[in-house]
């Protein structure tokens, strides 16, 4: 095969991949943006949503596409139930206090993996994918008989998969919508600059944050269950996605969704890409000491606008 | 009797009661304790850190595990003696922790610990990528003939405990000896409110390094001397749970306190070691541990008997 058509398959994978980080990434920045604490438990119900998507779509009977679609309802809902639950029992307790907060999510983090790890084993389970239509994907060529479009063997994607990135850009869309168009985006907003004035103007802040939490979780657990008929669902499958949407929510500036969205775009394509060129373990070591030297030198983000 | 000579019978006496128990003790937790003794030095060189800086690292797996392969690659492919090899830990050590800390401390708080965790990742990457000479999650296992320390066989049970002892010994006493000398305590008031600290003339970035540097280098030296006793330098040691662990140790123990991280590592050991009978996923236990602690007892064992009975703890 040419570069060309070689390049437009890493970049349609790199955007399956972008597209769920994207989700991942803004529930971690959302939590981090309002909150003010990191959690890092937050690729553990990653984990959970891809779990519980297994788990419901094969308890449901009938085609395939009815338990994907139950399981798209159930496992969003339930693991951001959990993670009000964990706001609610545990972070509300140490009083949100940043350093406790992390040591706390580290603590969330090995309860959920290994409680995984009794009921559902250490083995990698599929989701059958609700539709699977092979699309193959044409090239164009400057060839004798000029501008001509062909179908080159190999380039092809499938149906499923364009559906992931539809479906992740109308959740992001949603977001943008309850944040910037609701009241309960107004009171998270609200809570996000300045949580003594909101408190005095008699906001719930604690069912705020519980419900910040919440949604961090859901949207977590929503990216899982969009992935998990490509990947499979594992115990320790909640690593790599911590790990990228840490990445991702520094690069675009601790708290601020848009940069996050961009960023998660900018990595997940870089990251079907470079892995293309690099072995995947230099190109994860290069991205963790670039991120770690973005966080020294230029801490608020690479799209953050200047420090406050 | 005064409060210093009752701190130095309370962790003499600890020493001592170490030293008889190797000859009483059933071998399988005369192994044991050996073990913990090494981890509890490591728990010691994060408490100089985290407990009297103030300083939360989750990174400190980046410099056990600096010290055992600095010591595991000299053995192996430099055919040192263990003393040579020991050093060689110890300057890697040392090199990594003063690069770590010069970058590392140009953030604070929650940026620190995230700065610090992806170097450890970096870190792990590093010696899985270089497989060819690290032999990666395999490891590298060191023959007793490399572990000969003149005449003493550091492979035996025997001269295995003494050194874990030593090294302990080293290691703790270092970190009460500073405690109680100026240096310490600028550290602890550093801990308390650095811009008072500032306010006051001490070069607080000076002392948050020198603090990093003592605590990455009895971290590696623990580290090396993990891979000489037991003959194992594997890529587990550098991975994020071996960050973890330091932090639980001293969290469990008390922050703060020269017995704590020792006091931590024995329970913590024992908590897994005993739930790894019942079930493979001890981590759980860990788990359990860290959310219980940040929730009801922040100050750790020693912390609180430091709060109710024994004020003059140091």
């Amino acid at each position: 095969m040419e570069f060309g058509p070689y390049l437009m398959l890493a970049m349609l994978e790199g955007a399956v991949t972008a597209a769920v980080l994207a989700l991942t990434a803004v529930g971690l920045s959302l939590v981090f943006g309002v909150m003010r604490v990191v959690n890092v438990a937050h690729g553990e119900f990653f984990m959970l949503g891809a779990v519980l998507a297994w788990w419901v779509a094969s308890h449901v009977g009938g085609p395939p596409a009815l338990g994907f679609i139950a399981a798209l309802a159930i496992a969003p809902l339930a693991v951001g139930g959990l993670a009000a639950l964990a706001d609610m029992t545990i972070l509300k307790r140490v009083n949100y206090d940043p350093e406790r907060t992390i040591v706390a999510t580290i603590g969330i983090l090995y309860i959920l993996q290994q409680l995984t790890l009794m009921t559902y084993g250490p083995e990698a389970r599929p989701v059958e994918p609700p539709f699977n239509t092979r699309l193959a994907l044409p090239w164009f060529e400057w060839g004798e008989g000029g501008f001509q479009l062909y179908w080159p063997w190999g380039l092809g994607t499938t149906s499923y998969k364009l559906f992931v990135i539809g479906a992740a850009a109308a959740v992001l869309v949603g977001v943008w919508v309850l944040m910037a168009r609701t009241r309960i985006g107004l009171l998270m907003r609200a809570t996000q600059l300045d949580r003594e004035m909101a408190l005095a103007f008699g906001i719930p802040v604690e069912r705020v944050y519980a419900m910040v939490f919440g949604i961090g979780g859901a949207l977590a657990a929503l990216g899982a269950v969009l992935i998990v008929p490509i990947q499979q669902a594992h115990y320790l499958m909640g690593g790599d996605p911590l790990l990228l949407s840490f990445i991702v929510v520094i690069i675009g500036g601790l708290g601020s969704l848009p940069g996050t969205v961009a960023a998660a775009v900018l990595i997940g394509l870089s990251d079907g890409i470079i892995s293309v060129f690099f072995s995947p373990t230099l190109a994860k070591i290069l991205a963790t000491l670039l991120v770690a030297l973005v966080l020294v030198f230029r801490p608020q983000g690479l799209f953050g606008t200047g420090s406050k | 009797m005064s409060d210093r000579s009752k701190t130095f019978a309370l962790h003499g006496g600890v020493l001592a009661l170490l030293f008889a128990l190797q000859f009483v003790l059933p071998a399988y937790h005369h192994g044991n304790l050996a073990r913990i003794m090494v981890l509890a030095s490591f728990a010691v060189g994060y408490n100089v850190m985290f407990g009297y800086t103030g300083l939360l690292s989750l990174g400190h797996a980046l410099f056990f595990a600096a010290g055992m392969y600095g010591m595991g690659l000299a053995v192996h492919y430099g055919g040192a003696g263990p003393v040579v090899a020991l050093l060689a830990g110890l300057v890697a050590a040392i090199a990594v922790s003063l690069l770590v800390g010069l970058l590392a401390l140009r953030t604070a708080g929650v940026g620190f610990m995230i700065v610090t965790l992806m170097f450890a990742q970096a870190g792990y990457l590093t010696v899985l990528y270089f497989t060819t000479y690290t032999r990666g999650d395999e490891g590298l296992v060191l023959q007793q003939a490399q572990r000969m320390l003149g005449s003493l066989d550091l492979s035996q049970p025997g001269p295995r405990y003494f050194a874990a002892l030593g090294l302990f010994a080293v290691c703790m006493l270092a970190v009460l000896w500073m405690v109680r000398a100026p240096f310490g305590k600028v550290l602890i008031a550093i801990r308390e409110n650095e811009e008072r600290a500032r306010m006051l003339g001490y070069d607080v970035f000076r002392y948050k390094l020198a603090a990093v540097v003592i605590s990455g280098t009895i971290c590696g030296l623990a580290g090396a001397a993990y891979g000489l006793l037991f003959g194992y330098v594997g890529a587990t040691f550098a991975s994020v749970q071996y960050s973890i662990f330091p932090l639980l140790w001293v969290l469990l123990g008390g922050a703060g306190t020269v017995l704590g991280p020792f006091i931590g590592a024995l329970f913590m050991f024992y908590l897994i070691d005993l739930s790894s009978s019942v079930t493979s996923a001890y981590m759980l236990v860990a788990g359990v541990a860290l959310v219980l602690l940040t929730l009801f007892a922040p100050q750790g064992l020693v912390g609180e008997l430091r709060e109710r009975v024994w004020r003059w703890l140091p």
